[in-house]
């Protein structure tokens, strides 16, 4: 009986270049969602419990943190971590949307991914201009 | 006949993936009630953060908010070690401090919101 031909096994790449690869809008928007969840865990819980304690204390305690925070760069952790919010928040929204299957199919996952990136930037730039 | 028998899985798959939802919806709603409030009450001033914060429904709220968070971020954060972190050792140990680091939280929200009173 003749050997089976097996097709030749084509070169596979053995390691995936991160800056080769051109990522399609809705993988940004995903990589972006678990990449500010992280950062909200890390640093943003324990800087919000720490304004909140802060803020509940007394009057002085309030006004020392104002003046804490005015300085460039607090007020770019400060806007960071609103931007880390407002698209984990928005990215979230979009998830539970396509779990209600609005918006999976490929045109509407490309405009919802880019209305993600670019209300949460735009939110941002509106809270750092409010804020400097 | 077929016993009805589930033959492969342990089913927390699905489980974290209703409690990540849920959670979500929770702290999207309790967002919502304290920009609303803190409008409400007239900006981001001290008063303002004194009369949300001093009612005691909107503390239990708080709180709610709190645990449903840290509930969220442990399914979250253990998504991505369990994504990056191969050795199994190295990763056992870095879930025992996130969960430590999320009681810590926990703790500490107690008593921001009780430990003044």
């Amino acid at each position: 009986m003749a050997a089976i031909d097996r097709p030749v096994a084509k070169p596979r790449p053995v390691y995936l270049n991160l800056f080769a690869i051109r990522m399609p809008l809705p993988a940004v928007v995903s990589i972006l969602h678990r990449a500010s969840g992280a950062l909200l865990f890390a640093i943003g819980i324990p800087l919000a419990l720490c304004a909140v304690q802060n803020a509940l204390v007394s009057q002085e305690a309030w006004a020392q943190m104002r003046v804490n925070l005015d300085a460039p760069f607090p007020k770019l952790v400060v806007i960071v971590l609103a931007w880390a919010f407002i698209h984990h928040l928005l990215a979230g929204i979009r998830h539970l949307l396509m779990d209600a299957h609005v918006g999976v199919e490929l045109g509407g996952a490309r405009r919802s991914a880019a209305l993600t990136l670019v209300l949460s930037v735009v939110l941002t730039i509106a809270i750092a201009v409010r804020l400097w | 006949m077929t016993p009805h028998r589930i033959v492969v899985g342990a089913h927390y798959g699905w489980r974290d993936w209703l409690a990540q939802r849920v959670t979500a919806v929770v702290m999207a709603v309790y967002t919502v009630l304290l920009l609303g409030l803190l409008l409400w009450f007239g900006g981001l001033d001290y008063a303002a953060w004194k009369s949300v914060f001093g009612n005691d429904a909107f503390r239990i709220a708080t709180f709610v908010f709190m645990v449903a968070l840290l509930w969220h971020a442990w399914v979250g954060v253990r998504n991505i070690l369990m994504d990056y972190v191969k050795p199994a050792y190295v990763r056992l140990t870095l879930q025992v401090l996130v969960i430590g680091v999320l009681v810590g939280y926990a703790g500490w929200t107690i008593q921001v919101l009780w430990g003044g009173k």
